[in-house]
């Protein structure tokens, strides 16, 4: 482990990827199950780039923080395969777009 | 049975309410039979109370229950009764039963039969809470109660919308009096901490000296009231135009009862008018100047209803004039005669234009003296006392006034002159009126003469009219007794000559015709001032220039609200922001990821550029 040293500018390149990529996706899916998908990426590259950081700075801030964004992940995919499952029963689809019917 | 007074307006008051819960229901015959029941009820009751206390004359106040308890203000629904209530109370049911009773017969082909005798009575309700009223909150209930039913009852037949107009036209005028009124009020009760009349009237002689400036004030508004209720100058134009109600409607209102309420409340407060010299000048001036002004308009106007109803303008004047010499008891007398004759004329005119097809010219008439006998008995008579030919009642009460104006120091003589040429055209304009209708050749054709409910009305009126003045009224107590040395006799021979001189002179010009008048009439000093005094002195045409037009374009102008333009102006920008930002609410829940990252995007470029161009 202590001759894998890399920068952490590479380590935070990935993690916006990873950030863009899950934000891409979010925009352009339309099925609910990959945009819950790509909502696990963005948080998971903001758990990268909080890692990071703390490895970087030698402090366990960032594996609290770390911590604190996978249990919220956990409870939002909860939540959020419930929605999945509801939609999926009232509309009998998965398009996000066919769910905007509250649209006043 | 003195306590039983209160009951005196609560049975025209049901009867009222009966007639306008269940009008549609009622036959015809009983509606009548409630109408004047009522109201003969009521100056039957009034007869034995008054037979009490005629024997056993001491006044007494009933008080029934508290209006309202606010702090130190607790006006009662109360009722004081003396020597000028009584007066009033009889004149109100007296005269008020026999129109009531006329009007069975002059309203009998109308549809509105049961609203007609709702209103009548709920007036003769509202009038004799006004004249029984112990305070004066309770007085002004009744004075607004009048005032209604008078619009409701000048606007009867309201499918023609010149009667509305004339409707409000008197509740409009009679307004701004009331609403001087009203600050009298509230200035009395601030100063002397009641409204109680016959505490307060102690009170103000405690507390205030003769020539005091808030009794003056006080005084002053409380006029503007009775002008505007008693159409003086200058809130006087709303009486001709009210002519447009019933022809009954006409005698107990504008004739009898409500015009004279001014004159009562007057008489009513007349301690407080002797604290301010000033005002009770004022009444006088006030009195002289429409007593004189409506006179000369009678002498021009052809309406039948229209002479009469200026005649009255001038009659009130004269009580006005009483009151403010100080004559108070023979004002009292003056409207109590007034209301004898002035309802006998208003009724007989009544029966001419029903059976005259509503005819109102007096040059259309002509020649009725043979075909209505009974309605030119009633004119004969109403007019000799009208003009105060001697031994009629109209004489001992305008007699009174005249002398004890005349007794009155300082002005005195020179009132009394004023009133003596009122007499005279009183005279010429009530002998013009017989003569041109009853005298002459005939030129409308009536139905036939009087029914026997407009005849007996009229024949009582008749009899009141000739033996009203031997009345001895009770009011020696209420006022106080005129001082002042008796003129010599001269001056009560002037007094009784002039009316006889008007009516030597209305003979000669209207009826013999020994006196040409056409040379003088027919003369452009004569057009001009015929056309001046036929238009009421263009007291209306100034009303109308200087207060109806600029009203009504300032109302025509803020009818399309221009302020609120303003503030329209903020609504139709917020809407129109409010619809684009709507637009943006698609439902799309990628539009709205795709807008925010856009924001994001934009919010972190502007945030990167910032501390850059600050370096």
């Amino acid at each position: 482990m202590e001759g894998l040293n890399i920068p952490l500018n590479h380590i935070l390149l990935v993690s916006s990827l990873l950030f863009s990529i899950g934000m891409l996706g979010l925009m352009i899916r339309r099925n609910i199950i990959f945009i819950l998908m790509s909502l696990e990426v963005m948080l998971n590259a903001a758990a990268l780039a909080f890692v990071a950081a703390g490895a970087h700075w030698g402090q366990p801030d960032g594996q609290i923080i770390f911590m604190l964004i996978l249990s919220i992940a956990a409870a939002e995919v909860a939540v959020g395969l419930g929605l999945v499952l509801q939609v999926q029963r009232r509309f009998k689809t998965l398009d996000m777009d066919s769910a905007n019917r509250m649209r006043g | 049975m003195a306590e039983m007074v209160w009951l005196v307006p609560l049975i025209p008051l049901l009867s009222s309410v009966m007639l306008m819960l269940c009008s549609a229901n009622l036959p015809r015959l009983l509606i009548g039979l409630l109408g004047v029941g009522s109201v003969g009820a009521a100056a039957l009751l009034t007869l034995s109370i008054g037979m009490d206390f005629l024997a056993d004359p001491e006044p007494f106040q009933l008080t029934l229950w508290t209006w309202m308890q606010v702090s130190n203000f607790s006006p009662g629904i109360a009722f004081y009764f003396d020597g000028l209530t009584l007066v009033m109370m009889s004149v109100i049911t007296g005269v008020g039963f026999l129109i009531h009773l006329f009007s069975t017969e002059f309203m009998e082909e109308d549809a509105s039969y049961a609203r007609y005798f709702a209103y009548l009575n709920m007036f003769v309700a509202a009038m004799l809470i006004l004249v029984m009223a112990d305070n004066l909150l309770l007085l002004y209930l009744g004075w607004e109660g009048v005032g209604v039913c008078s619009y409701l009852l000048v606007g009867f037949w309201y499918q023609n919308s010149a009667n509305g107009q004339a409707a409000r036209k008197a509740f409009v005028v009679t307004r701004i009096g009331d609403t001087a009124m009203a600050l009298g009020l509230l200035l009395l009760f601030t100063e002397l901490g009641t409204l109680d009349i016959q505490s307060m009237m102690a009170v103000a002689n405690q507390q205030w000296q003769v020539g005091d400036t808030v009794p003056l004030i006080a005084c002053l508004l409380l006029l503007g009231g009775a002008v505007g209720k008693s159409a003086q100058l200058p809130l006087h134009t709303w009486l001709p135009d009210a002519m447009a109600g019933p022809t009954p409607v006409s005698a107990l209102i504008h004739a009898a009862t409500m015009v004279t309420a001014g004159v009562y409340l007057i008489a009513r407060t007349h301690d407080l008018f002797l604290l301010a010299p000033i005002s009770m000048m004022v009444v006088a001036l006030v009195g002289l100047a429409t007593s004189l002004m409506a006179a000369f308009t009678a002498l021009m106007q052809s309406d039948i209803k229209r002479i009469l109803a200026y005649s009255t303008i001038s009659q009130i004047g004269y009580m006005f004039l009483a009151l403010g010499v100080g004559a108070w008891a023979a004002g009292i007398f003056h409207l109590m005669t007034h209301a004898f004759f002035k309802a006998l004329l208003f009724l007989g005119s009544g029966a001419i234009i029903h059976y005259l097809h509503h005819e109102h010219d007096i040059f259309k008439m002509g020649g009725l003296r043979t075909k209505m006998p009974v309605t030119f008995w009633s004119f004969m008579i109403g007019s000799a006392a009208l003009a105060a030919l001697p031994m009629t009642s109209g004489f001992f009460s305008k007699d009174q006034i005249l002398l004890q104006a005349y007794m009155m120091p300082g002005a005195g003589p020179w009132l009394w002159l004023g009133g003596l040429l009122g007499a005279l055209l009183t005279a010429i304009y009530s002998f013009r009126l017989v003569f041109v209708v009853f005298f002459g050749e005939a030129k409308t054709e009536p139905d036939g003469d009087t029914g026997w409910r407009m005849a007996v009305p009229l024949v009582m009126l008749c009899g009141l009219a000739m033996i009203g003045g031997y009345f001895i009224i009770p009011v020696a107590d209420v006022f106080p007794a005129v001082s002042g040395e008796h003129p010599a006799h001269w001056v009560e021979y002037v007094s009784i000559s002039v009316p006889l001189i008007g009516l030597l002179l209305a003979y000669l010009i209207f009826h013999s015709r020994q006196i040409n008048m056409d040379t003088l009439v027919n003369s452009s000093v004569g057009q001009l001032l015929r056309r001046f005094w036929f238009g009421g002195w263009g007291i209306d045409w100034l009303y109308d220039r200087v207060f109806v037009r600029p009203y009504y374009l300032l109302s025509g102008l803020m009818k399309n609200e221009p302020i609120d333009a303003i503030y329209g102006l903020i609504v139709a920008v917020n809407q129109t922001f409010n619809h684009w930002l709507a637009e943006a609410q698609t439902g799309q829940m990628r539009w709205y990821i795709l807008s925010m990252v856009f924001g994001l995007i934009v919010l972190l470029t502007l945030a990167l550029q910032i501390p850059l161009e600050a370096l």
